[in-house]
């Protein structure tokens, strides 16, 4: 066998590495890997999220886990559990930061480095899954992430836009960018799309509507759901609670359940 | 002596790097920069920039006011100010700015195709930059408003070591998720030694246009804590509004087409 090898890596306990992905900012790239993750830990499966976004690492606050720090062992950094149960771990720079406040204000290079350390030195153990959350655009943590990546062949990505024009169009640039690297996109998810009044019940789609789904259609991707606004979710996420364990009755629970059912019929054994 | 042979070596290492740092030199005819970032994604630094350059002009006809869009991976600008085409070229081999509704736009939008992504590293974004601000032939321009993409990266730094900025504004959605992210773009300009201007809180609060029930969605007056903390004014308090988003999608943005609206 080679010195390093897929086989004998820290991700080799790992089944499925799959990303999240947008080109554009403020979609939910975040609050989707997080959902995905409560809703697969609900199905029985072990997962890991591993936050790339190194200037604006959301996942430790989603998780009320941002003053927790990172521990070393033989293989490397061990990642920080979000429950008692170690069902879920979590990687992320707001991690490894002094204090939470701190801006990591990087150019390329010191990035790319960095994203290596996580993806190679990270001792995940064994999972079902492990989600990527990126940051948005198609630079430097992207490539690199993608290059890390490239031989524990990933799942493919899920694409998450909000269904105006200028998140459509961004996320347009991101599918050629899957394309390019040949990273399979497993769907395209839109968030914020309408929200319900929770006085009178009136639909307003404030973001608009459909355009994430007529761009799956158009791109030949499959379109995994639509997402409504609720302010139960954004809070939630703001406390770092379970939304689905705790809120099933919300709005957006279906649509989260559903996208994660999705993932899993994908990769269950019957499925090739 | 030891301190004062460490003086010498202080002072001879900050001349050294004195040297290797890049020097900021003003855009030609440009008189004031500012510039729009957040360090979180999404939460309508492009609608803001837009509508703020128009604002800009609206108030006082004689200013002559610019609009650079920083976003090299996701350029918005284009779609919200309706304009499309490759720039043409002036007889100094400077790109001309597009212009709608009175205001000099440049955008990476309008240099690549719609679909085509940029996956670039961070060299590359830096020279891009640097020609999108100098490589422009902006006239007499008073105003130049800097769209900045979002996060605390190459981008930021390279424009704020290469060019005299006037102030920056940080706009904020209610969340602490994004209030994290905007105190960390904050504490970039002040590492960068440029001028905080203060804060916007946008995405407020949305009025059900039915029933007139106002909700939070993302939280309440978040930003104006942040604010007090970091000793900054608010600049503005917009709300989240249905005309905002359908003006922005066909590039027609609110401050010129709805005046008298809410937002």
């Amino acid at each position: 066998l080679p010195l390093w090898s897929a086989e004998r890596s820290n991700l080799a306990g790992v089944q499925h590495v799959l990303l999240v992905l947008s080109g554009k900012g403020g979609v939910g790239k975040s609050t989707v890997a997080t959902e995905l993750a409560l809703a697969l830990r609900v199905a029985g499966k072990r997962v890991g999220i591993l936050d790339v976004d190194l200037c604006g690492p959301s996942i430790p606050r989603m998780f009320r886990v941002q003053e927790s720090a990172v521990h070393q062992c033989d293989s490397g950094w061990v990642p920080v559990f979000a429950h008692q149960d170690k069902s879920i771990s979590l990687m992320s720079i707001g991690f490894l930061l002094e204090k939470p406040d701190d801006a990591v204000v990087w150019r390329g290079p010191k990035k790319n480095a960095l994203i290596k350390q996580f993806v190679s030195d990270v001792a995940w153990g064994e999972l079902d899954f492990l989600i990527v959350d990126t940051p948005p655009g198609t630079s430097d943590e992207h490539i690199s992430t993608v290059e890390a990546l490239r031989p524990h062949k990933p799942l493919g990505a899920i694409l998450v836009t909000t269904p105006q024009a200028v998140s459509v169009g961004d996320v347009r640039r991101e599918l050629t960018f899957c394309k390019k690297t040949g990273l399979r996109v497993l769907g395209i998810v839109e968030n914020m799309s309408g929200f319900v009044c929770p006085h009178c019940s009136e639909c307003t789609n404030i973001f608009s509507k459909g355009g994430g789904e007529e761009l799956a259609k158009h791109a030949g991707v499959p379109f995994l759901g639509s997402v409504p606004l609720d302010p139960q979710l954004s809070q939630s996420l703001e406390d770092g609670r379970d939304f689905i364990q705790e809120f099933p009755k919300s709005s957006a629970f279906p649509a989260l359940a559903h996208i994660a059912q999705q993932i899993l019929d994908g990769t269950s054994p019957r499925s090739s | 002596s030891s301190s004062s042979r460490d003086e010498v070596l202080r002072d001879k290492r900050a001349q050294i790097m004195s040297r290797g740092l890049p020097k900021q030199k003003p855009i030609e005819g440009v008189k004031q920069v500012l510039v729009l970032a957040s360090g979180k994604g999404g939460v309508g630094k492009s609608t803001a920039a837009v509508n703020i350059a128009l604002a800009l002009a609206a108030n006082d006809s004689t200013k002559e006011v610019g609009l650079l869009d920083a976003d090299i991976y996701g350029p918005s600008i284009p779609k919200m100010m309706n304009l499309k085409g490759n720039p043409e070229l002036t007889p100094k081999n400077l790109m001309r700015p597009l212009k709608n509704y009175g205001i000099a736009c440049m955008s990476m939008g309008f240099l690549i195709e719609e679909t085509a992504p940029v996956v670039w590293r961070g060299l590359m974004v830096m020279s891009a930059v640097e020609k999108l601000l100098r490589q422009v032939d902006w006239g007499q321009l008073d105003y130049l408003v800097i769209d900045m993409p979002p996060g605390t990266g190459d981008v930021q730094l390279s424009v704020s070591q290469n060019v005299p900025i006037a102030g920056a504004v940080i706009i904020s959605t209610p969340q602490d998720i994004a209030l994290l992210d905007a105190r960390k773009g904050a504490e970039m300009f002040r590492k960068v030694h440029v001028p905080v201007l203060g804060l916007v809180q946008n995405m407020s609060v949305f009025q059900c246009p039915k029933c007139k029930h106002e909700t939070h969605i993302f939280g309440a007056d978040g930003v104006r804590d942040l604010a007090k903390s970091l000793e900054l004014d608010i600049l503005g308090d917009i709300p989240l509004h249905v005309n905002i988003r359908e003006t922005s999608d066909s590039g027609q943005p609110v401050v010129i087409s709805q005046p008298q609206s809410d937002a």
